[in-house]
Order: C-alpha cells, then structure tokens, then sequence
C-alpha cells in the first residue's frame, strides 16, 4: 500500500470509530463540545503517534510471549506525559476530560494499532499510519462534538451559528444524546457502504 | 446507622444515579460486544464485579502505602494498569485450579476485562473522590453491580430485539446505541435523587 493510501485509510474507508466501532467510551464520553473532542483527538494522536513509533523500533527486541504487557506499559508512559503536559498549559480542557486522559491507556485504538500494525512495519509506515489513524478519529469526535453542541446549545466552537429563536435539545448534550447521535451516525454509514 | 446509610448512598450512587456505563461511559465495549446473548453477559458481569472489587482493593492499597509515602504519584497510571492487568492474569490461575467449573463459565471474558476502561476507571475515581479504604472496596462491588445490571438488560432487549423488524442499515451496533440511548434516558431519571 502506498504511504498516501496509508495516511489517509484512517479518514473514512477504515475509520477508528464509525467503521471499526473501537474507542467508543472517550468518544461518546468527551463530545459535549467540538473544543473538547479537539483536545481528546490531538491527546490520544500524540499517544498513538509515539507509541506506534517507540513500538515499531523495538518489535524485534520484546518476546512474543510479553508483547501486550510491554505495549501498555509504553503507552501508560505516553499517556503519564500527555496528562502532564495537558495539566500544565491547557488546564480547563484538562480539568473537562478529566478521567479520560488517564483512560486514554485502555483506548482500544491505541493497543490495537500497535498491535496489528506498529508491530509488522517500518518505523517510517507506522508513523504514518499513527498519525492517520489519530486524525480519523479526531474527526470523528468533532463530527460528533459539532452535531452535540449544536442541538445542544447551538453553538459551534463557542460561536452561535443558529438563530436566537431556537430552543436548545438539551438531551443531545446529556449521556443519551451521545448514544443516539452516535447510533444514527452508525447507521448512515451503514446505509453509504451497502448502497 | 451513620455507616450504613453512608453505604447506602454510596450503593445507589453507583448502580443508579452514575451508573458507569450510561451516565460515565465507562466500559462500553463490553457493554455493547457482549450483551447478545444472556447467558454469555451474566458470565461477564459477574467476572467484572469481581474483578472491579478486587482493583478497587489493590490500587487503594498500592496508592496509600507505596505511592504517596515514595512520593511517586505521577506513577499512577502506569502503577494502575499494570496492577489490573497482572491481578486479572492472576484471578485466571487461580480460578483455574481451584473451580474449573467456574473458570469454564468466565475464561473467555477475564483476559478481555484488562482493557476494559471501567475497571481503571473506578480505581482512579476511588483515589480522587478520596474514599477510604471499605469505601473503596464498597465502590468496586456496586459499580460491578451497576454495570451487570444494565449489561443484563441490554442483553434481555437485543435477544428480543433480534427478531424485530428493524431496517437493514440499523441492524447490529446502529440499533444497539439507540437502545443504549433510550436506556440512558431512562437512567436520566435518577439522576434527580438527591441523597
């Protein structure tokens, strides 16, 4: 497969979240706002990007037998210097993701890249394919925070972009808005693909 | 009467009012992989509150009596998961020799649970709700309980569900978040207990 081919799979032919279903729990969880899904999907892409790096270069030198130990301890590290970073200069995201910065570890993407992919290919391919895989689902958390937001209090960014006569769905904002976006969201893509 | 009715609280907050898959979203990928049939997800439900009730234990211990006297609390992730990760391989020796029967019953589900985010999830909330030490244990067991019991209802519906007549791009996952988000807004009602 070409490096292009590779980059851009992440996008929409094998996105992370609305194709493969992987990582729901952040995505549903963080999307109340597109400020928010912005400041997951960059958080978990910098884990991906490295882990999928630091992963690539020492496939050769880790047993088989403790290669997923191995992989979540690296990861654990990534996601320990993302927390710190994110706490130190970006706070008010920090303090809205809360728990799910140090959830980022069980991220299903993130040990199943490293582990179906980081694992076979070059340090070059995986970095690639990292970053691809981490900007799909940076887009699907802002295509979900975008619709959320909207309905919600709509705004987009913080910005009001529907008319001042309409009444906010609140729900869209709340847990069950999540999940229903997220299902009619899943079942459009069904629909595109058998069509 | 003080501790019980602290107990109480404690156990309703955690099955209904902030039930950790429909209002935290935590541990959704079981939540949705799992819930086809019933039989399989009571195996998973019981094998997360234990294994939700035994973390719970060890990181609390680990947290107050190697982390903070060492000063080495930015460990904390990585201490976490690896705690999880080793006590899941250990329950699934130790289950295997000594109750076959029941190891039969849970195998398939213990490695999965690793990964799952709920049990990280309830550890670290533990550590920044600061719990003591039963209350932390306590914690672990409802939040088990919480996830088993909607874990079970989802089965109860999608085993239903399967013989509706639903359109063809919403069958599978499509429909099982709507479900999931109407479930949700039925939990939504508790969240107005004040206690």
């Amino acid at each position: 497969m070409k490096l292009t081919q590779e980059f851009t799979k992440g996008f929409i032919k094998e996105n992370p979240v609305f194709v493969m279903a992987l990582g729901l729990c952040p995505t549903l969880a963080v999307t109340t706002s597109v400020e928010n899904a912005i400041g997951m999907g960059l958080a978990a892409t910098f884990v991906l990007l490295f882990s999928n790096i630091f992963i690539s270069l020492i496939k050769k030198i880790i047993p088989d037998k403790i290669r997923i130990p191995s992989y979540i301890v690296v990861i654990a590290s990534f996601v320990t210097i993302v927390d710190m970073v994110m706490n130190a200069y970006f706070p008010a995201i920090h303090k809205n993701l809360g728990l799910f910065i140090p959830l980022i570890v069980v991220n299903c993407i993130i040990l199943g890249r490293a582990e179906a992919f980081a694992n076979k290919n070059t340090v070059i391919r995986s970095i690639v394919d990292g970053l691809g895989m981490g900007l799909g689902f940076t887009l699907a958390l802002i295509v979900i925070g975008g619709i959320r937001e909207i309905l919600g209090v709509g705004q987009f960014l913080g910005h009001n972009v529907l008319p001042v006569s309409y009444k906010p769905v609140i729900v869209a904002i709340l847990a069950p808005g999540a999940f229903l976006v997220m299902g009619v969201l899943m079942g459009l893509m069904n629909m595109k693909k058998t069509k | 009467m003080e501790f019980v009715g602290k107990i109480f609280t404690l156990a309703v907050t955690a099955i209904f009012v902030q039930n950790f898959v429909l209002s935290r979203f935590l541990g959704l990928c079981p939540y949705i992989g799992v819930s086809k049939k019933l039989d399989s997800a009571l195996g998973m439900g019981m094998a997360v509150i234990f294994v939700m009730t035994m973390a719970s234990t060890f990181t609390w211990l680990i947290q107050t009596y190697l982390l903070i006297p060492l000063d080495l609390k930015y460990l904390q992730t990585i201490a976490f998961i690896l705690t999880i990760a080793s006590l899941v391989q250990l329950v699934e020796m130790i289950i295997q020799k000594t109750a076959p029967a029941l190891y039969k019953a849970l195998g398939v589900f213990l490695p999965l649970i690793t990964t799952n985010c709920a049990v990280l999830g309830v550890a670290i909330l533990n550590i920044n709700e600061e719990f003591n030490f039963i209350e932390s244990v306590l914690n672990g067991f409802f939040a088990g309980l919480g996830f088993t019991l909607v874990l079970l209802l989802m089965a109860g519906i999608r085993e239903r569900l399967d013989k509706a007549d639903v359109p063809k791009s919403m069958k599978g996952m499509p429909i099982a978040m709507v479900v999931a988000g109407c479930m949700a807004l039925a939990f939504l009602g508790f969240s107005g207990l004040k206690i």
